[in-house]
Formats: C-alpha cells, sequence, structure tokens
C-alpha cells in the first residue's frame, strides 16, 4: 500500500509537471491580454503533430524536433494574433471568447480532414524504458518531460524578470495603460506574448508526443484541464499556474487511487470550484 | 420597449408563415432541420435570459439540458410517469441545481464565471457517465407509448413536434419578454454593466444572478425533455456534450445576445448551415463541416461581433 501510495504520488508529479508547462502558455495569453485561449489544446496538438510527422517523414527523434516546434508555433501565434485575435480585442467580450472557439473547432477539423482521427504513437526512440528507483517505476519519456518542462519554466521565468522585454510583458500585464504611457509598444508585446504563450505549448506538445498519444481531439481535455489550473493558480500568474499544475496532477492520481478512477477529472473540476468560491482570484491572484 | 405596430405586423406574418410551412413543404429533412432551429433557439433564448441580460456566460447550458432529458425520461421508463408532467418535474430539478451550483458562484465574473460554468458541466456529464442508475454511459431508450398528445410522443409523423417546439419557443419568448420588460430585466443589465454600481444603486445582485441563472435553467431543461421524447434515446454523450453547450452560446452571439429575438436568428442562420454541412459534407467523417463551420464562427466574430441582430438594427437606424 505504502509503495503504491508512493508510485502514484510520483505519477500524479510526473503529469503534473506537464499540465503546468501547458498552462504557464495560457496564463501568459490570460494575463497580459485578457483573452481566454480556447484555441490552447488545439495548439498542443498542433505540437503534438508536428512532432510526429518530422519523426515520421525525417527520422526526427521529438526530443530533437522540440526547438522546431518552438519555432513554428511561436510563428503561427503571432499570425494568428496578428490576423485574427487582435480584431476582437476591442469588440465585446463574447467576441473574444467565440473567435478562440472558432480557432479551435477549426484547427482540430483540419486535423482531422488532413491526418483522419486516427490515434498515433510515436514509437519508442531515444527515451524509452522506465528508471527502478526502489520499489518505483519511473517511466523515462515523461521524467525527462517533466524534466523538460521545469527547465523552460525556468527559462520563461528568466526571460520575463530579467530581460527588457520580458519586463515590458509584465509590465503590460500589471498595467497596460501606465506600460502605454512608458513607451512599451503594448500591441507588440500583445503578439510576442501571444506567440510565446503559442510556442511554450508546442514545446508541451514535442514533450508530450513522446509517450502519449496523438491525435486531432487531444487538445479538449488538455485544454479543459489547462482552464481550471490558470484560474485556479489565479489569473495571470505563472508561479501560480506552475504549483497549481502540479496539485492538479497530484489530485487527479490520488483522487483515482482513493476513489474511482472514472471520476478522476471531476475531481479536478471540483476543486477548481471549491477553490474559486473560497477565493475567486486563484491561489496566488490578486 | 413596447413593440412597435411594424414590429407586431412584421411578427404575426413570420409566426403565420411558420404555421403553414409543414403543411406545404411535406419532406422530412426540412422539418426536421426546423424542429432543430426552433429546439436550439430554445435554447438560445433561455441561454440569453442569464448570458445576454444578466451577463453570466454559460459555457454549460448542455448540464441543464441533459438534466431535463434525463429527469423525464427516467421517470417514464422507471416510474411510467406522464412526459408532460416530467418535463416540468426536469424544469424544477435544473432549477434546484442550477441555485445550488449559482450560489457559490455568485461572486464569480467574466471568464471566471464562464470556465466554472465549463467546469460544473464536464462533472455533471462525467457523473451521468459513470452512474448505474441512469444507465451510465449505455444510455436511456424511452419505452414505445401508443402516439398521442397526452403521451408527447409521436411515430408516423414529425409534424406533431414541429407544432409542439414551436409552441415551448414561444412559450420561452414570452417569459424572454417579459423578463426583459420587467424591473427584473433592468436589474439584469445593471448587473452585466457593472457588478459593482448594481449593488452600490440597492439591487440584491446574488438573489437577481440567481433567479436569472434558474429560469434559464427550467427552459433549458424544457428544451432537453423535448428533445428525449423528439429524438427517444438519450446518453451522456448525445445531451450533455461541450459541444451542445459551445453550439448554444455561438448562436446567441450571432444573432445578438442581449436581445430577444437574437438568439432566434442566429439559430435559424446557423443550425441550417450546420446540419446541411453535416450531410452533404460529414458523412465521410472528414470533418469538412465543422471546419468551415469553425471557419464562419471565426469570420462572424471578427467582422460582426454584435451579432446579425446588431448589424439589422444598424441597418435599421441608417434608413430612418
Amino acid at each position: 500500500m505504502p509503495e503504491q501510495l508512493l508510485q502514484q504520488i510520483v505519477n500524479g508529479l510526473l503529469i503534473g509537471f506537464m499540465y503546468s508547462l501547458i498552462a504557464i502558455g495560457l496564463t501568459l495569453i490570460w494575463g497580459v491580454m485578457n483573452i481566454v485561449n480556447f484555441a490552447h489544446g488545439e495548439f498542443l496538438m498542433i505540437g503534438m503533430f508536428t512532432s510526429f510527422w518530422l519523426f515520421t517523414e525525417y527520422g526526427l527523434d521529438p526530443l530533437f524536433s522540440i526547438p522546431i516546434c518552438f519555432l513554428f508555433l511561436f510563428v503561427m501565434g503571432m499570425f494568428i494574433y496578428r490576423y485574427i485575435v487582435s480584431k476582437v480585442m476591442k469588440g465585446p467580450m463574447l467576441a473574444q471568447l467565440v473567435v478562440t472557439f472558432g480557432i479551435s473547432i477549426f484547427l482540430s477539423n483540419l486535423a482531422v480532414y488532413l491526418w483522419t482521427p486516427d490515434f498515433r504513437l510515436i514509437p519508442p526512440t531515444i527515451l524509452q524504458g522506465t528508471w527502478d528507483v526502489g520499489d518505483i517505476n519511473l517511466s523515462i519519456p515523461k521524467t525527462v518531460a517533466s524534466i523538460g518542462s521545469i527547465i523552460t519554466s525556468v527559462c520563461l521565468f528568466l526571460f520575463l524578470k530579467r530581460t527588457k522585454t520580458g519586463k515590458a510583458i509584465l509590465a503590460t500585464e500589471m498595467d497596460r495603460e501606465s506600460a502605454l504611457l512608458m513607451g512599451i509598444n503594448t500591441e507588440r508585446i500583445n503578439s510576442l506574448s501571444f506567440g510565446i504563450g503559442a510556442a511554450l505549448v508546442g514545446v508541451a506538445g514535442a514533450f508530450l508526443s513522446t509517450y502519449y498519444y496523438i491525435y486531432p481531439q487531444v487538445g479538449g481535455l488538455f485544454g479543459l484541464i489547462a482552464f481550471s489550473i490558470v484560474a485556479l493558480g489565479g489569473f495571470g500568474s505563472i508561479e501560480g499556474a506552475f504549483i497549481a499544475g502540479i496539485l492538479v496532477g497530484l489530485a487527479q492520481t490520488l483522487g483515482g487511487f482513493f476513489f474511482d478512477p472514472a471520476y478522476k477529472y471531476a475531481i479536478v473540476f471540483m476543486i477548481y470550484l471549491v477553490t474559486i468560491w473560497i477565493r475567486p482570484q486563484g491561489l496566488l491572484g490578486w | 420597449m413596447n413593440l412597435s405596430r411594424k414590429q407586431t405586423t412584421f411578427g404575426l406574418a413570420a409566426l403565420v408563415l411558420l404555421l403553414i410551412f409543414p403543411l406545404v413543404v411535406t419532406q422530412i429533412f426540412p422539418l426536421q432541420v426546423m424542429i432543430l432551429v426552433f429546439m436550439y433557439a430554445m435554447l438560445g433564448v433561455a441561454w440569453n435570459i442569464m448570458g445576454g441580460y444578466a451577463g453570466m456566460f454559460s459555457f454549460g447550458q448542455a448540464a441543464f439540458f441533459g438534466i431535463g432529458a434525463y429527469t423525464s425520461s427516467f421517470l417514464l421508463t422507471a416510474f411510467h410517469v406522464n412526459p408532460w408532467i416530467g418535463l416540468i418535474a426536469g424544469g424544477v430539478v435544473a432549477a434546484i441545481v442550477a441555485a445550488a451550483i449559482g450560489y457559490p458562484c455568485s461572486n464569480l465574473r467574466g471568464h471566471y464565471f464562464a470556465i466554472a460554468s465549463i467546469a460544473f458541466a464536464e462533472i455533471v456529464r462525467v457523473h451521468f457517465n459513470n452512474w448505474t442508475l441512469m444507465n451510465a454511459a449505455e444510455g436511456i431508450s424511452l419505452p414505445m407509448l401508443d402516439e398521442s398528445f397526452t403521451n408527447f410522443m409521436f411515430h408516423t409523423s414529425k409534424v406533431p413536434y414541429y407544432y409542439i417546439a414551436l409552441a415551448f419557443l414561444i412559450l420561452a419568448l414570452v417569459v424572454c419578454y417579459f423578463v426583459a420588460t420587467s424591473k427584473m430585466g433592468y436589474y439584469f443589465r445593471a448587473i452585466k454593466e457593472s457588478h459593482d454600481v448594481a449593488e452600490v444603486l440597492g439591487v440584491n445582485v446574488v438573489r437577481y444572478r440567481l433567479i436569472a441563472i434558474m429560469i434559464s435553467a427550467f427552459l433549458s431543461a424544457m428544451a432537453g425533455t423535448f428533445y428525449a421524447q423528439y429524438v427517444l434515446y438519450i446518453d451522456p454523450e448525445s445531451v450533455m456534450l461541450l459541444a451542445i453547450s459551445i453550439q448554444i452560446v455561438l448562436l446567441s452571439m450571432l444573432g445578438g445576445a442581449g436581445s430577444v429575438m437574437g438568439p432566434v436568428i442566429g439559430a435559424a442562420v446557423l443550425i441550417p448551415i450546420a446540419e446541411v454541412t453535416r450531410v452533404w459534407l460529414g458523412h465521410k467523417g472528414t470533418g469538412v463541416d465543422m471546419l468551415i463551420y469553425g471557419f464562419l464562427i471565426t469570420i462572424i466574430s471578427m467582422y460582426q461581433p454584435q451579432g446579425v441582430w446588431g448589424f439589422l438594427s444598424r441597418m435599421g437606424n441608417k434608413i430612418k
């Protein structure tokens, strides 16, 4: 029993780090632009497929396709912001909610059209097998993905805190008007943040493709969970999203362990509802 | 906000046309599309009361729709309760659930409310998928009863369903009209414009938000019972899917949220597009129908964010 419990905690952490990486991209977009990107799960799906096709067509290992996924989704995110999302920024809130829903439906069905709704899996590559630490089994692809998620998050954190552009993003997030008065080109910051948010989830997609099924609708569930994580962590808070991602991963596996695996996602949403009831601004939000 | 003479004439003419429609058009497909248009229009009107007027953008209406469908179907299969009583029971259950979830959510605004509504609907869906009393994921097949209005079941023709759906839609519109023109409607709009200002002005925000959610849930559940009686089979994946909730928001926005007729126009535009593309292009499962659908939604929210109704009224103002 204790070993099993420990194993579940480890599994929860491993999936939690992945959630964190998916959610920090979303929280960045949400925080800077006050827009909920419902297409975020579909960005993840595109990242996974990019990695899949690079492997199938060119034999490139998913680990090496990470920079390509990053760049590809960065450009795609900037493009989508510039030509679609920026047009509704001044419109009613409902239009902002719906426009990203439209993009999400479009992207997932484009994937169905181009690649059929089949489930695909990248065969074991460089990363395979498990490490046995005592009685605990650590899946190697999941562990590497978790380490990758931590490294990526730290990089983002350093970028935001240390570079001028990063500081400009944070300033825009805190107060758009003042940032504008300080001479920050907030429109450029918007498209940059949207690009970075998409690129981060692209990296998550590349990591996830090493051990998870790849199919056009894969984004739906991950997207929903990412929303809960972001709101749980607090509006636009990157640290909050990171911590909340881990908590959600743990809640999901432990909930499945102690109650009923069928309810593991319901438990996640339940925790979300209870948290925002007690603390509407989320764990680390203001 | 009294109806002008022109509007009354136009409304009556539209009603007469809709009443004679099944007498003129006898093919099954157009009739089916119209029934779906009425049903979704009703769901849109219900959404509009809480979303368009009171500013609570719910993306979880499918939960209420599903609860309505499940309540009446369960009562009918397990206890042989007449579907018309099940209809009321479903509405009451949905309104109670809405109050129970709406109360803790009464402080949530904007995006937070939207995401909380998704979370709520997903919990309900997962629960029904595993609830053995409700047949879990297998769903409920309604027993075949004799064809009659009292049994709310017709096998030989779809025309009775057409008229019932139309009657339900008109009922929802009447409710929405009274809400919109009453003092309550002004409270709703005040809450939508600013939560805090409404509260300062003495509007009991929590109470009026709850009323809006409960009315909306009741009407959505009625549509759910209608769906169950029409299709005679329900399962969580057909009545509680997020896609249904999204469809409801989309058509309300497309038509124009916050106007009584907006969702009706939205449904009249969106549902036929969705159905026709589905029938023409969807049969191979290639996703082209949904691809076009997603593209249209994106374009509409970019260039026509106030909805078709907003466009029409702007045109009307220009002509004046």
